[in-house]
């Protein structure tokens, strides 16, 4: 199991009513990378996500998480991973404090008061810990998502459009936490974004999806160039608009 | 080296502990949120304890026996239905805040979320029926406890695990047909009343429906209830028949929750949730 990288993908499909939203999917997500998973608005992304994190049940193929498949055997890697996602919420009522104390609590945190200074420290929370999280801004809130997200140190990092809500001066500061705790840490994140910047910054390598179906894979450089383009921008706005992606190997 | 799975029973009463604290904490954020609890069984009490008065004084003696009867079966009433609002409404509690996600994604098991609605439908319903039942003594001198003894520890246990079994099943309807069918917390319980002999016993109903209400836990509760109150007989057949079917229905409910569980992984519901 050790050897299994934190994410594996084979022939995953997820059909509802007929009508399949990720078809046929492919792809590893090796330990130690930070890999993009980019696309347009229904392209498959959250539910390709909500497969690797076993909320959902996929109606082909399979998922493998550190070697056990999901949702199977996920109470073997539950608490391994962890993720933010703008589908999902903190209860509002309850203050930043108690929303990370609990969290803790439920991922085993060992010192779940020291572990929340950190997190407090490193994302800048510690003014706003005792406020109620209904209350926050939305880049507070973002910021409190990615701290619960981190509260059991994880070895795999799931984040759908971790910084959607944002301004670019806190977009960036949290871009460069998230990269010094990657490199830190050594822990795989898989990370969906619309954000073409943020994917040339952090992302080893960029998987590309449209109409549920893996069009485009490679690392950002390399992908601009068999594209033809300047940037991530550049491979995104080919794919999106059909003109490439027909042509282009995956 | 990965880090080892945390397992075992302490892990697992640690996230129980997690999932009431959590609770505690969205209870005594808010008063009205706290003061609510013992409200309504509060008028409950209140009212029924003016019409005993009443029915005592127009008829004397026997019917003043019966009113006894009326205030314990309200108190025992709002045991069972405290007790399933307060399953449904700690399960809802988490799809009106869209934390569902967030949760099923953690290593909190299914069975460990169920047990921690049940702990915290115990607290709430030890506020409420225990706030209004001790407010029953100076206002109507009712005090339940001396009126019932020891076996109130089993009338109330007998209702409150059936609300436990109804709250399990509501929360889990509601995961699958949505927030718009949030209602049945407030509404399914009522369906139950008038089999449930409440107030009167199986006896009066048609036999269709006392077969039904015989089905039920609530009705052997009441009935034993009544028999305590009103001919000083301890009817232990009634309680252990309400206990029996008790411990059926929450394994039925405990299935039905299971599966709709399973459902909504298969329809990608726990990402859809939310107000």
């Amino acid at each position: 199991m050790d050897a299994e990288p934190a994410i594996r993908v084979r022939s995953l499909g997820k059909c509802y009513d007929g009508r399949w939203v990720v078809r046929d999917l492919d792809f590893t997500v090796p330990r130690g990378r930070v890999v993009g998973l980019l696309g347009t608005n229904g392209a498959g992304k959250t539910t390709t996500i909500a497969m690797i994190l076993g909320l959902l049940v996929p109606s082909t193929g399979e998922v493998r998480v550190f070697g056990h498949p999901m949702p199977r055997a996920r109470y073997r890697v539950l608490h391994r991973l962890n993720f933010s996602s703008p589908y999902v919420d903190l209860p509002g009522r309850l203050t930043v404090r108690q929303n990370l104390a609990v969290y803790a609590r439920l991922y085993g945190v060992r010192d779940p008061a020291a572990r929340i200074r950190a997190l407090a420290e490193e994302l800048d929370l510690g003014e706003f810990l005792d406020r109620r999280t209904h209350r926050l801004s939305a880049g507070q809130k973002t910021r409190l998502a990615l701290a619960k997200a981190l509260i059991n140190e994880p070895d795999l990092l799931v984040l759908d459009e971790p910084t959607a809500s944002l301004d670019p001066d806190s977009a960036d500061r949290l871009r460069a936490h998230l990269a010094a705790w990657a490199a830190r840490t050594g822990a795989s994140v898989l990370m969906a974004s619309h954000d073409m910047a943020e994917v040339e910054r952090l992302c080893h390598e960029v998987l590309i999806l449209r109409a549920g179906r893996l069009v485009a894979r490679g690392r950002p450089a390399e992908l601009a160039r068999r594209y033809g383009v300047r940037d991530m921008e550049g491979v995104f706005l080919a794919i999106a608009r059909d003109r490439e992606a027909r042509r282009a190997p995956a | 080296m990965p880090r080892p799975e945390v397992r075992g029973v302490r892990a697992s009463l640690g996230r129980v502990a997690a999932m009431i604290l959590r609770h505690w904490y969205l209870l005594t954020s808010s008063w009205p949120r706290a003061l609510e609890l013992v409200y309504w069984p509060t008028v409950q009490i209140t009212l029924w304890g003016f019409i005993t008065l009443y029915l005592a004084e127009a008829g004397g003696s026997p019917l003043a026996r019966a009113g006894l009867a009326f205030l314990a079966a309200v108190l025992l009433w709002d045991t069972f239905f405290r007790g399933q609002l307060g399953v449904s409404l700690a399960f809802l509690e988490e799809m009106w805040a869209r934390n569902l996600g967030h949760l099923f994604v953690s290593p909190l098991r299914p069975f460990e979320l169920v047990l921690s609605l049940f702990a915290m439908s115990l607290v709430r319903t030890l506020i409420g029926v225990g706030g209004a039942a001790t407010l029953a003594i100076p206002i109507h001198g009712f005090d339940v406890t001396a009126v019932l003894g020891p076996a109130l520890v089993l009338f109330f246990g007998g209702n409150l695990l059936f609300g436990w079994a109804l709250g399990l099943v509501v929360a889990a309807l509601v995961l699958r047909l949505g927030l718009g069918a949030e209602g049945l917390a407030w509404a399914l319980v009522f369906l139950i009343q008038p089999v449930a002999a409440v107030f009167y016993p199986l006896a009066v109903l048609p036999a269709p429906l006392q077969w039904i209400g015989a089905a039920l836990p609530p009705a052997h509760v009441f009935e034993g209830m009544r028999a305590l109150v009103l001919e000083a007989r301890f009817a232990g057949r009634e309680l252990v028949l309400a206990f029996a079917l008790d411990v059926l229905w929450l394994a039925v409910a405990g299935l039905v929750f299971a599966r709709l569980v399973e459902s909504a992984r298969r329809r990608g519901l726990f990402l859809q949730v939310g107000e």
